[in-house]
């Protein structure tokens, strides 16, 4: 009886849940999503005064106002998808590969190097496979060297892809310079604008359409790919305990290396995708951040490819819609990476929510606690 | 010769102005790091510890005819300990409190921060009403520039050691006070703990949530100061997008330095030194970029030699990157 009295319970703990009901894990996201947008509209009514109903409005306007918003919004999505569909095997694996913006500048650059310099000297048919083809060795490659030290030597891959994604950018930054037109000019322009040798075809009179496509059926691909093949059983025993996958006779080691394969190849098919579906240039910049933000993407969907879908489309619309408030009020136009930030913190901040249970003291015991102690007291 | 020496005389001093933001981020993350948290949002926090410093700083330059020295170096300063420390808050708050995921949380205080630094950097002084176009901070700069002024009297030595900043030498002092707190005192020993095994830590009685914060909250103040000292000493005036990979260069130094703030002191220097090696050696435009290449890959060339060496001093913290939640052991 006395141990008893001598515990003090805190105000509140916490709990793992054992699982929600898929609803109510999609109303606490919707919840942290609806909260960031307000927020949002307040962190915008105070910079601008603007009303927030009208900052809303334009959010829209700008994201899907027009038919040439809408495709370009699609066009936005599907490449961060691309780079977001790379990067969730080796994420699966829990292997941080935030790399993904060399792998792909470094196969985008393939894909550019092919046209600047293979015009002419291949049949123009054979183009377009040879760059696709160039863009997934490269980014493969630039994929696999960090995984090569971690799968033999644990050598940090966070770090290590991190590193590379600098080292891809200097070496596009270095050839940029060389075949600069006009000589000197620091930049590359547009690659074959007359003859479009190397430009993906036009669907439908529709430029994206093709690389959307693309990008739809490889979300399909990689869905089935981590949930139905034995190699994404493998992936997930890898990424849930490598002990584990040792024991059950999982050569870790291997499967490591062939997920950064993938993850690299995809990468570079993202950049082979913007530079023969959208710019059809090359500088260090054309991944433009998408690597890092395609983790987010990731993340966010819990490594679903078919989620990612929603979660890359929430990103792109606010930063569409936030980019046109900027340019319509003439504010800067990093206001929209400030909304980008601040809806990944809410939705961030809401997973706890799912996975974890707030209990507070329950009142009515710490009560009578109370009372027994008091009267224990007047006893003694 | 002569001649060698004296490029190198002039060179040094710039090495060494290079360095100095790159220290304070290192050093703010090695602490950070040495509680098992991998803050990649630290170049986002460097860039807000630079614009609310040069807010501070614009808004007291523009406030008052004649600046009171000490203020118009408290201000900014002040400014950009607060602005950091908000920054850190969020991050541990997220990672600490509510378990997110370091990678992901860092990543998007990256995008923030950046974000926060270019638009009130190019916002503000048009907002301010004070006719001005953008950031700039004359007379911040001087008062933040003064060194001591015996140092051009000094020759050589005067111009490689004394002609700096009072920021420089903080640098120094924050990391060799970092370097003596983490290996010789208590506090040290118990940071280490956590970001090793946090449920030892905890079993033995030291407030795990606690050191994260404390650890977290420190380190991006200090890597805060980086992005003050680009601004109001290094620059004079903000320009969008100027601080550049700065950050991630940071990163890469606490892996250069071992997780180590003393050796971080010379390796910045040699980071400061190779990222602007390309303009004293007579290379044309394009091979400058590939000379911006050298500090990634030797970092790289660390990483892998420390990971293959196996040297248990070497490694990263062992819980790096891991979540903590005292139920789940």
């Amino acid at each position: 009886m006395k141990m008893h009295e001598k515990v003090r319970e805190p105000l509140f703990h916490i709990i793992k849940r054992d699982g929600l009901v898929w609803w109510k894990s999609w109303l606490i996201r919707i919840a942290a999503v609806a909260a960031a947008l307000l927020f949002s509209g307040v962190i915008s009514y105070a910079i601008t005064g603007e009303n927030p109903m009208d900052i809303y409005l334009t959010m829209i306007d700008g994201a899907v106002g027009s038919t040439h918003r809408v495709w370009n919004l699609l066009q936005a999505m599907a490449m961060l998808l691309c780079v977001s569909l790379a990067v969730t095997p080796a994420f699966k694996m829990r292997f941080w590969n935030i790399g993904a913006e060399g792998q792909a500048l470094i196969g985008g650059f393939a894909a550019a190097a092919c046209m600047l310099k293979l015009t002419g000297v291949i049949p123009d048919a054979l183009m377009i496979p040879t760059m696709l083809l160039l863009s997934i060795v490269a980014g493969a490659i630039w994929g696999v060297i960090p995984a090569f030290f971690k799968a033999n030597w644990g050598t940090n891959e966070t770090l290590f892809t991190l590193m590379m994604n600098y080292i891809a950018m200097q070496i596009v930054s270095y050839f940029v310079s060389i075949w600069a037109v006009p000589r000197g000019s620091g930049q590359i322009g547009m690659i074959n604008g007359s003859s479009n040798i190397g430009w993906l075809p036009r669907l439908f009179g529709q430029k994206y359409l093709v690389s959307i496509l693309v990008v739809l059926l490889l979300t399909v691909l990689v869905y089935i790919y981590l949930k139905y093949s034995k190699h994404g059983y493998e992936i997930s025993v890898v990424g849930e305990s490598e002990n584990t996958a040792r024991y059950i006779g999982i050569n870790v080691k291997k499967v490591i290396i062939r997920t950064m394969l993938i993850s690299g190849a995809l990468c570079g098919v993202a950049g082979f995708l913007l530079v023969a579906g959208s710019d059809h240039s090359i500088t260090s910049d054309t991944i433009g951040g998408r690597g890092f933000t395609a983790i987010m993407v990731s993340w966010l969907a819990k490594f679903n490819p078919l989620t990612m879908i929603l979660t890359s489309f929430i990103l792109v619309f606010m930063e569409k819609g936030a980019g046109e408030v900027a340019t319509d009020l003439g504010l800067n136009h990093a206001f929209s990476d400030i909304i980008t930030g601040i809806i990944i913190f809410f939705i961030i901040g809401s997973e706890f929510f799912i996975h974890y249970q707030i209990k507070f003291r329950e009142k009515e015991k710490a009560s009578i606690d109370q009372d027994d102690k008091t009267e224990k007291e007047v006893k003694a | 010769m002569q001649a060698i020496l004296a490029s190198l005389i002039s060179f040094l001093p710039r090495a060494i102005m290079q360095g100095t933001p790159l220290l304070y981020g290192a050093t703010g993350e090695i602490i950070t790091e040495k509680s098992g948290h991998l803050n990649l949002g630290i170049p986002g926090i460097m860039y807000v510890g630079g614009i609310s410093g040069a807010a501070g700083a614009f808004l007291y330059e523009h406030s008052v005819d004649v600046m009171n020295p000490a203020l118009a170096i408290l201000i900014p300063l002040s400014c950009a300990l607060v602005g950091s420390l908000l920054m850190g808050l969020i991050y541990s708050f997220l990672t600490v409190t509510l378990r997110a995921n370091q990678n992901v949380t860092g990543l998007a205080l990256t995008t923030f921060g950046i974000g926060i630094g270019n638009f009130f950097g190019g916002t503000l002084a048009k907002l301010s009403g004070t006719g001005e176009t953008s950031l700039s901070l004359p007379q911040t700069k001087i008062l933040f520039k003064t060194s001591l002024p015996f140092a051009a009297d000094l020759g050589w030595f005067g111009s490689v050691f004394l002609s700096h900043g009072f920021l420089v030498y903080l640098a120094v002092v924050i990391a060799l006070i970092a370097a003596f707190v983490l290996g010789r005192t208590r506090v040290g020993l118990q940071l280490r703990a956590v970001g090793e095994n946090p449920a030892t830590a905890d079993a033995a009685g030291v407030n795990v949530n606690r050191y994260k914060y404390v650890a977290t909250c420190i380190g991006s103040m200090i890597a805060g100061l980086g992005g003050l000292y680009y601004v109001v000493d290094y620059m004079g005036v903000w320009a969008n997008d100027g601080f550049g990979d700065r950050g991630w260069l940071a990163i890469a130094l606490v892996i250069f330095a071992v997780w180590r703030p003393h050796v971080g002191i010379l390796g910045s220097y040699l980071f400061g030194g190779l990222y602007i090696l390309y303009t004293v050696i007579n290379i044309g435009v394009a091979e400058q970029e590939l000379f911006k290449m050298l500090p990634y890959v030797v970092t790289i060339i660390v990483l892998v030699v420390t990971s293959i060496r196996e040297k248990r001093e070497s490694q990263p913290p062992a819980s790096l990157g891991l979540a903590y939640f005292r139920e789940e052991r």
